[in-house]
């Protein structure tokens, strides 16, 4: 049973994605029999590179996509370089974490709220400073460049890239190496990025990867805080997939492998610029300066983290005091008065909605947990650790954009009468809770000694008793981080939901995205605030369950 | 089996039935009890969210009917899912039961074959409709034919903030006048948003010295010289709208709070009442006003029609038929509740129904009957498609 595992794990989590690819394909290719349309035909391509908005959609793509990649990954790295293992950078680290797990919906609509020409931060300074009595007329949201929409990736990835890069750094062993290089009289910043970093990056690599292909189709931030003239590529496959008239289909699936062409170029060029970089780096080491004049770059580095993580919280603030607002108008700070209206309006409908998503992801993380923890224990005990190969498996499901193979599987869904509902989407969202679960799973997995287990052999204990009663219990901890994070991968699901669901099944999510065209930000507070706390009370749970059960045991989990 | 069923369906169009049938008014109310109908809407208004909650709640105490208010963000993702329902061959018990749509929405659905009816004129409620006095038998001058229901009638009216833009404007030249010496004050929803392509048809209704050309197909003949005033009009606007046209509000609704910061001075509204209710709602200053134009403005109805392969069809009629009824009918022309304009003839009304809708307090900025004025016909959806086209194309899609 136990050995069937890893590839029932891999058809969970590759199977949609193929299938969904093939069911791409087909249709790109002008091949759609259901509709009476018979490939192959080079038609949806023509189709598509006649549409005048696809050079600027494209660039947009990719811009918003590297740029938002580099500026998190710098970021991240500067961090890193001026404050592991100081004070601050636990801080830092204590701050930014929580923020990993809110929704990126609910982020980009805070930061929309504080960086808009009437926005927060403009009403703050107005008219005092500014001289504004009514708001300027600038294009801040939804410019042309993205600008608005990478600084909304940006705020969501440094998070992750922090943390991947703390687990990275805990094997790369920086205490030692760093003391060398600065016993050799280099500075603290520029001895970590000649010593430490190479290690670190060949680590995280793979997520900056997913970072770059996330970036480059993420279509609820585009919406929120991406330009519309024209939008993104991914907004426009999506728009496409949805039009009336069934050739758009072919055009938006024509321009969905056009997307997945892209992210791999992309790729690519991520790969050469690594390969510039270490020229360069190689370059910059051999040079032998010492660079002891970091403090600005120290400082610098934390006024960035410290942005990107206060840009979040005050984002999420302006969600709480609008759910509450009576009417509020420029440039007042605060509202004229509060009022429980917006919440006895929308809130039954919003802890209904509450119940769905935690169901559906419930669901989808259980089903994770038990085929990730069966592929971990077979390991365990075939002795065979995951392959690099079966780590690029693990990613591939995160770097195939979602546009890409979303819509080919609703077709497909559609066309074996699979029915629509809870079902597949658990089942859509299980594709990408599963990695992330793995992942967040496998390492303390993985490090836990394997003495207890001979030791509890010794006394009798069968494999299965000792999976049950010594490790699982010793590794309760990260089981329930897991099972966080698979939660708010789920809660933050926009796109699988709202295809495969065929807008029968409704989460906080899709919920508050639809809710950005009509642009109330009452209600928008109301379900942004619900978003974030469906995907944060699983993380405070799993801080406290530990800590509760273990009051007798504390150092059970070192 | 399922081809000659197709061949036969193909060789006799005109041989439509419904099945149940909605002349049998108990047999439908009987086989509607226990079902769940899934109402496909526009999901961006919170009001309509509550209004639609609130018709979920009547029908099922009355007549055991579940209502699930799908939201939608955009109205085609409902005519496509019944597309690729029918392409996969779910002919029998598809996601939709029933979606509010008019304009080129229905046009493309009937065309198609996708709708279940005729039923519309043989619900019980159709008899205290307003058919002589209101669009309801013609929807953008498309037959409707008894496929689709009225619930609501919109009429174009212009929002302004009468805190720093006092004076109403009369006509489409005089708003690029006003738009010239205001910039930036001034926008309307990305089209194809259906309030946005309603702003281009206004344009065009209001420019044009005869718009009855607009009543009839267009042909590529006439097309490009009908609408050439349209878009030396737009390109002469375009400058001096908010942001100055690089970027556009995504509906109606979302200029709401752009008029409460005092980005906007003006915008467009499809729905007389809406202004008041958004007073009331906090989310527009109580110096809101609204206006129509001298020669009048465009108005139509929505409706809600039924997919061929809904498992519920009885279910969505006794929905439909109570969406006609007095009862919802007033709710919805309350502006505390929506304010949108009623389908009914007040004629035909008993003195008890009538005397709730003359008990409606119509709201500070909602103009009466009159003040409306004449409604202006939709254009052919064709001119609809082919402008929306190339506005995506002039102004949609990078300069």
């Amino acid at each position: 049973m136990l050995r069937f595992l890893p590839a029932l794990t891999l058809l969970a989590m590759l199977g949609p994605v193929v299938a969904g690819l093939w069911g791409t394909l087909l249709p790109a290719f002008g091949h759609l029999p259901s509709a009476g349309l018979f490939g192959p035909s080079l038609d949806p391509f023509r189709s598509l590179f006649a549409w005048g908005g696809l050079t600027d959609a494209a660039r947009l793509s990719v811009t918003t996509g590297l740029i938002a990649t580099a500026l998190s990954l710098g970021i991240v790295a500067l961090i890193a370089a001026s404050w592991s293992g100081t004070k601050a950078f636990r801080i830092l680290e204590r701050l930014l974490s929580p923020l990993l797990s809110v929704p990126h919906a609910a982020a980009a609509f805070g930061l929309a709220f504080l960086i808009a020409p009437s926005g927060w931060v403009s009403r703050l300074l107005s008219p005092a400073l500014t001289g504004w009595d009514r708001p300027p007329d600038l294009l801040i949201v939804q410019d042309p460049l993205g600008l608005a929409m990478i600084a909304g990736l940006v705020v969501k990835e440094v998070p992750f890239l922090l943390l991947m890069t703390i687990a990275a750094i805990g094997q790369a062993q920086p205490r030692r190496s760093l003391l060398v290089a600065q016993s050799l009289g280099y500075g603290r910043v520029s001895g970590w990025l000649k010593t430490v970093f190479p290690r670190v990056y060949s680590q995280i690599r793979l997520p900056v990867y997913v970072v770059i292909a996330y970036s480059m189709s993420v279509v609820d931030v585009a919406l929120i805080l991406g330009p519309s003239t024209p939008p993104t590529l991914s907004v426009q496959i999506v728009k496409w997939m949805s039009d009336p008239d069934l050739s758009m289909r072919l055009t938006g699936a024509a321009a969905a492998l056009f997307q997945l062409a892209l992210v791999i170029g992309a790729l690519c060029f991520w790969w050469l610029g690594e390969r510039l970089v270490a020229r360069l780096g190689n370059r910059w080491i051999m040079s032998g300066n010492r660079g002891l004049r970091d403090t600005s770059v120290r400082v610098l580095s934390l006024g960035l983290g410290s942005v990107s993580a206060f840009a979040v919280f005050f984002g999420l603030a302006s969600l709480l005091i609008w759910s509450f607002a009576a009417f509020w108008s420029f440039p007042n700070v605060l509202p004229d008065g509060f009022t429980m209206r917006t919440w006895g309006k929308h809130g039954p409908n919003a802890f209904a909605t509450f119940g769905e998503t935690f169901f559906i992801a419930g669901v989808a993380v259980l089903l994770a947990l038990m085929l990730v923890l069966g592929c971990l224990e077979a390991e365990h005990r075939s002795g065979r650790p995951l392959s690099r190969r079966g780590l690029w498996m693990l990613y591939l499901p995160l770097l195939v954009p979602q546009t890409a193979f979303l819509p080919g599987l609703q077709t497909l869904l559609l066309s074996v009468g699979a029915d629509v509902g809870r079902i597949p989407v658990i089942l859509a969202h299980l594709v990408f809770v599963l990695p992330y679960v793995f992942l967040s799973l496998g390492d303390p997995w993985r490090a836990w000694d394997t003495r207890n287990a001979i030791v509890a052999g010794a006394l009798g204990a069968r494999p299965w008793a000792v999976f049950w009663r010594v490790r699982a219990p010793m590794l309760l901890r990260p089981i329930l981080i897991a099972t966080a994070v698979g939660i708010s991968v789920s809660v933050g699901q926009y796109l699988p939901t709202l295809l495969i669901g065929g807008g029968r099944v409704s989460t906080l999510t899709t919920e508050a995205v639809a809710l950005a065209s009509g642009g109330d930000r009452r209600a928008i507070g109301v379900y942004g605030l619900a978003q974030t706390l469906a995907a944060l009370i699983p993380f405070a749970l799993a801080l406290i369950v530990p800590a509760f059960l273990w009051r007798n045991r504390r150092n059970l989990h070192e | 089996m399922k081809y000659l069923a197709l061949v036969a369906a193909l060789a006799a169009p005109t041989f439509a039935f419904a099945n149940p049938d909605p002349a049998d008014w108990d047999a439908v109310t009987a086989e509607a009890k226990g079902q769940t109908v899934y109402w496909n809407a526009w999901g961006g208004s919170t009001t309509t969210n509550d209004f639609i909650a609130w018709v979920g709640d009547r029908v099922m105490e009355d007549y055991g009917v579940t209502l699930e208010h799908v939201k939608l963000t955009d109205t085609a993702d409902a005519v496509t899912r019944v597309l690729s329902e029918k392409q996969a061959g779910e002919d029998d018990d598809g996601a939709i039961d029933m979606i509010w749509i008019n304009g080129s929405n229905f046009a493309a659905m009937k065309e198609a074959d996708l709708l279940f009816g005729p039923f519309a004129e043989q619900l019980p409620n159709w008899a205290v409709v307003d058919s002589e006095g209101k669009t309801v038998q013609t929807d953008f001058t498309v037959p409707v034919e008894g496929y689709e229901s009225p619930w609501a009638m919109a009429q174009v009216v212009f929002v302004h903030n009468t805190a720093t833009m006092p004076d109403s404007l009369g006509s489409m030249d005089a708003l690029l006048e006003w738009a010239q010496a205001n910039p930036g004050r001034f926008s309307y929803p990305q089209p194809p948003d259906f309030l946005g392509t309603t702003f281009l048809k206004q344009a065009l209704v209001d420019i044009l010295d005869d718009p009855s050309v607009l009543q009839e197909e267009a042909t590529d003949e006439n097309y490009g010289e009908v609408t050439a005033p349209l878009w030396a009009y737009l390109d002469a606007l375009t400058p001096h709208l908010w942001r100055e046209g690089r970027a556009y509000p995504a509906t109606g609704t979302a200029m709401f709070p752009l008029i409460a910061d005092g980005e906007l001075d003006l915008s467009i509204s499809f729905s007389p009442g809406a202004a008041s209710t958004a007073i009331a709602n906090f989310e527009l200053p109580d110096t809101v006003r609204t206006f129509v134009l001298d020669k009048g403005t465009i108005g139509n109805a929505s409706f809600v029609a039924v997919p061929y392969n809904s498992g519920s069809a009885a279910g969505a009629m006794v929905v439909a038929n109570f969406l006609m009824s007095p009862e919802a009918q007033a709710r919805a022309q309350d502006p505390n509740v929506l304010g949108y304009g009623t389908v009914l003839n007040m004629d035909a009304l008993t003195a008890d129904d009538r005397a709730a809708f003359d008990a409606l307090e119509l709201g500070i900025a909602t103009l009466s009957p009159a003040e409306l004025g004449s409604v202006q016909a939709e254009p052919h959806p064709s001119w609809m498609t082919r402008i929306a086209d190339d506005w995506a194309e002039r102004y949609g899609a990078g300069q």
